[in-house]
């Protein structure tokens, strides 16, 4: 009984109208708060979340204020299918609307598996320059890496997060312990003595002359945090000192321990792939007499040791290249036109808006002239 | 009708000079072949926000044609710069620069004492984001743009101090070689005559200044066939001779017009016109073609003129309503028609120059919209002969003309595509569906609007029209519905496509989904009961809101809230639209029995069956 009931809400083509309207309300509350939140933060908070959340400044808790995109979407997706599996019936009539709601279902999982299952990252190369790893467009990993051996150097990579949490970290590939004493996600420094800045604990490394302070995490698209910390590093024998890794320092810092030399930095976190991208041009084309760009192209070559593959691809705005599951994109490039900065997507599902689309069409296409021709056909006999 | 389209293509200078066949001349500005006339107009509606110039001078009262005024400009400067063409409205601007208020209009001189006063305030400006800036810090720096372009325009064809650039020219072209050799003889060390190394300086300095400020690239490059790219302005033209060892012909044409402009010697500017394009001829005849065809166009000025025909349209067809007569009803529909036409000629002339689909930017999307309500309403008044359908295409016809009208005072329309929108496929296919949308939701909004204010204003609403506008509104709706959604998910593809993403949050995109979840809503809602007839007329004019943030208002985010740059007068309309539109959704939930229409009890016996 109980349950027959809920099967109707459920079903309802009253709930599908409170989901869209709450959907409509997100989406519009959403774009306006990327004016002052930023679009990176706005996609977060309103629609890659199940509640919008208030945060009172005078407390510290977050009390659930709206639903958020996935709980709209995920229950417009139970909806729609409840209600096709309560409505079904078979027939020419109801085809087009079948069509268009499975077209929504499909496009509807795909952003939601888009969300789960896609990474991106950036990949930037000078001309000339080959590469076979991408990096990450906002985090950071903190690479230790043995360069005794000159070209079979050996890197431990450990993500930042791990850093953050400020537990020691033991690697069987580094015959010492890493404890970071502090670290911050965002952080500013100078050389400079700056109020507001407090001297960087370190002991060894450039972080002895070098004042820092942390900066709240930066919430637009196109910036991204810097963090910095603190690391000592213990062997069995005793305490090596204490290094800072930062996110703004350029280049990496050597020492030596037990005969053996590291190198030590934050840097991105790199996508090692099994092939390695070389530029051999980039070009930005200008409309005559203007500055205005007409095109970024970059011609590049994959060589792929495994498979002996070593060929040229133009990649050009509008014109990825798509390898080895990912999506290569023209994205920006060095001010001095020189280098070029490629977008690099991993998106398992990215087909399902093409067949969404298609399904959709036919089935809006299908619906309107299942009105329209006998509605013209009523006109011409009246 | 058609006699008045057709006079109006007839010149309309009484002089003597030939200013058409020269306004007819191809040059290259902003990345584009295109005629002199162009780049007269669209300079003037930057500077003037018009297309002609006319007021009052010592010597009485004046009206001149876009490209008279260039050529004066170029040939004449000191006169022109009395001219009152300079559009300054905000107060403070005013006071910077110490003018008399009460004006509309300001000349060149009168700016020019306080001119360093603006290049101050505007290098300040500059340096703040243009979302950040205040409404007299943007429109110090709008009115720096314009009176360095002005200044740019004014040293085109001849150098600041010339008088007589012809005769400068000839005696230059006398001058180069001894010139040269002089010059080469003091670089060998070797004896000089001093005298004709000081005339190519002279020359190279006089002409210096004009290669490096003049605007448009009027010569051609010196071997047909070579790239768009090695098109010169007036002075790198001119100084290309001192390598070459002689003058190019392009620049002695244009000094020859120069000189005879200045001294109002038509018949040799017409002489040196028609001798120049015979010239071009030779080896230039697409872009002296594609210059005649695009002077023909901004001479037509279709969309001008539909925008007339749509207004006359309207108002017969809504005096045919009070008269009840059938012939004003069709007079206004074969109007509307004729207008349409126009419309449509104008829209595929302008796809033809640009070769592009026709939806490039905010301009021609409002062209576009109009054109594909009016197809909308004519659709509707060819099914239901009732006037509505003509009504709503000559309404929303006319209002996005207007609004076209005012996009385009920001230069050129013709503009050149950025990088990424430099497809025809994708602004085919996606701007185009997302364009009809548009469209769709505006006739729908516009339908509501006539049912609203017909039924609570007067009796005409019965059973049968009421009927008839709601299976409007719901087919319009519908057909909204097929086009925003097939718009936006092309979009997405697009996006995927280009950088890697099918749906980004982005508030452009925001604004189509928006009004895909709202037709969403209109229509499960009729489909669940929920609402009735009027329900869907309130849903549908609330859609004219959603369509418009979706189509303006997305542009204006990220404005803070002291400053909205140069879309302030936009904004300040769009919110007054979306009060209106509000205040029309409130008329449409007055209580039934303050409507006019629905008093009497209809056929059926059943009350709640008969209301809407």
């Amino acid at each position: 009984m109980l349950l027959d009931r809920l099967y109707r809400i459920i079903s309802s083509v009253r709930l599908a109208i409170v989901c869209l309207a709450m959907g409509f309300v997100l989406v519009f509350w959403g774009t306006l708060a990327q004016v002052t939140m930023g679009l990176y933060k706005a996609q977060n908070d309103f629609f890659r979340s199940f509640f919008i959340y208030w945060e009172p400044s005078w407390a510290d808790i977050r009390i659930p204020i709206f639903p958020g995109g996935y709980l709209v979407g995920g229950v417009l997706l139970i909806n729609l299918i409840a209600a096709h599996t309560r409505y079904y019936k078979p027939g020419k009539k109801k085809i087009g609307i079948m069509l268009i709601h499975a077209g929504i279902v499909l496009l509807l999982v795909g952003q939601f598996l888009t969300d789960v299952l896609s990474s991106e990252s950036t990949l930037h190369l000078r001309i000339g320059e080959t590469k076979n790893y991408s990096e990450a467009g906002r985090s950071f990993e903190l690479a230790v890496v043995d360069i005794t051996d000159g070209e079979m150097s050996k890197v431990v990579a450990i993500p930042e997060h791990a850093l953050a949490t400020k537990k020691e970290i033991k690697h069987p590939g580094l015959p010492f312990v890493l404890r970071p004493k502090a670290f911050y996600l965002n952080s500013d420094l100078t050389t400079k003595q700056e109020s507001g800045f407090e001297r960087v604990p370190a002991t060894q490394g450039v972080g002895t002359g070098v004042w820092w302070r942390e900066r709240p995490r930066e919430t637009v698209m196109d910036r991204r945090d810097m963090p910095s910390g603190v690391l000592e590093l213990t062997s069995p024998q005793g305490a090596l000192g204490t290094w800072l890794v930062s996110g703004h320092l350029m280049n990496t810092q050597e020492f030596t321990h037990d005969g053996r030399k590291y190198q030590i930095g934050l840097r991105l976190t790199r996508f090692y792939k099994p092939f390695s991208i070389h530029l051999i041009e980039f070009n930005h084309d200008r409309y005559p007499g203007t500055e205005i760009p007409k095109n970024f192209s970059s011609r590049v070559r994959i060589m792929r040791p495994d498979t002996g593959e070593d060929r040229e691809v133009l990649i050009y705005m509008n014109n990825p290249l798509r390898y080895w599951g990912e999506t290569y994109y023209q994205a920006s490039f060095d001010t001095d036109d020189q280098g070029s900065v490629l977008q690099v997507v991993r998106n398992p599902s990215w087909l399902t808006p093409y067949f969404s689309c298609v399904l959709v069409s036919i089935g809006l296409f299908w619906q309107f002239m299942a009105h329209l021709i006998p509605f013209l056909k009523r006109r011409i006999a009246t | 009708m058609a006699a008045w389209v057709v006079s109006t293509l007839r010149s309309n200078t009484k002089s003597e000079l030939n200013t058409d066949d020269f306004g007819r001349l191809p040059v290259l500005l902003n990345g584009r072949i295109q005629p002199f006339d162009s780049v007269a107009r669209n300079s003037l509606l930057q500077i003037r926000a018009r297309q002609t110039v006319h007021g009052e001078l010592d010597s009485g009262p004046y009206k001149m044609s876009a490209t008279e005024w260039l050529l004066e400009v170029m040939t004449d400067p000191e006169k022109a710069d009395d001219r009152k063409i300079f559009r300054i409205d905000n107060l403070e601007v005013q006071g910077l620069l110490e003018l008399p208020d009460g004006q509309k209009y300001y000349s060149f001189n009168q700016i020019k004492p306080k001119f360093d006063a603006l290049t101050h305030e505007a290098q300040r400006v500059q340096k703040i984001e243009s979302a950040q800036r205040t409404v007299f810090e943007a429109q110090v720096m709008k009115l720096y743009n314009v009176a360095t372009l002005y200044q740019r325009l004014r040293i085109s064809l001849k150098p600041p101090q010339s008088e007589d650039p012809a005769a400068e020219l000839a005696a230059h072209q006398e001058a180069i070689t001894p010139g040269i050799a002089a010059v080469r003889a003091r670089q060998a060390g070797q004896e000089f005559d001093v005298q004709s190394l000081e005339k190519v300086l002279a020359f190279m300095n006089e002409y210096d200044v004009v290669s490096r400020f003049a605007l448009p690239l009027i010569i051609p490059p010196a071997t047909p066939g070579a790239s768009d790219e090695d098109w010169q302005n007036m002075g790198s033209g001119a100084l290309a001779s001192l390598k070459s060892g002689t003058i190019a012909e392009p620049v002695l044409f244009y000094g020859a017009m120069a000189s005879a402009y200045r001294n109002a010697d038509a018949q040799a500017f017409n002489r040196a016109v028609a001798d120049y394009r015979d010239w071009l001829g030779a080896s230039y005849q697409a872009q002296l073609k594609k210059g005649r065809e695009e002077f023909f166009f901004s001479r037509l000025e279709p969309f001008y003129k539909a925008t007339v025909i749509y207004v006359l349209a309207f108002v017969l067809v809504c005096v045919s309503w009070f008269t009840g007569s059938e012939l004003l009803r069709r007079c206004g529909f074969h109007l509307v028609v004729f207008g349409f036409i126009i419309h449509t000629i104008g829209l595929v002339f302008r796809m033809y120059l640009e070769a592009r689909p026709p939806v490039t930017n905010l301009y021609s999307s409002a062209i576009f919209i109009g054109w594909g309500a009016a197809a909308l309403g004519l659709v509707l008044e060819k099914i239901y002969k009732d006037g509505i359908g003509c009504v709503v295409a000559a309404f929303v016809g006319f209002v996005t003309q207007i609004i076209a009208h005012n996009l385009a005072l920001g230069g050129d329309t013709m503009e050149m595509m950025r990088a990424v929108l430099d497809t025809n496929f994708w602004l085919a296919t996606h701007v185009i569906t997302i364009t009809l949308g548009y469209s769709a939701m505006f006739v729908a909004g516009f339908l509501a609007i006539l049912y609203i204010i017909r039924g609570v204003f007067s009796r005409t609403l019965n059973e049968a029209s009421s009927k008839a506008l709601a299976r409007m509104v719901y087919g319009i709706v519908c057909f909204a519905m097929f086009f925003s959604f097939i718009g936006t998910v092309l979009g997405g593809i697009w996006a995927d496509q280009s950088w890697g993403r099918f749906w980004g949050w982005d508030p452009k995109e925001n604004g189509a989904l928006l009004i895909v979840i709202w037709v969403a809503i209109i229509l499960h809602a009729r489909w669940g009961g929920l609402i009735k007839e009027r329900g869907l007329m309130n849903l549908a004019i609330f859609g004219n809101v959603v369509t418009a943030f979706s189509w303006f208002g997305v542009n204006m985010l990220g404005i803070g809230l002291h400053s909205y740059g140069f879309m302030d007068a936009a904004f300040k309309w769009l919110m007054l639209f979306t009060a209106s539109q509000i205040c029309l959704i409130l008329l449409g939930s007055l209580p039934l029995a303050m409507w006019k229409s629905f008093q009497q009890p209809v056929a059926t016996n059943d009350p709640v069956r008969s209301r809407p």
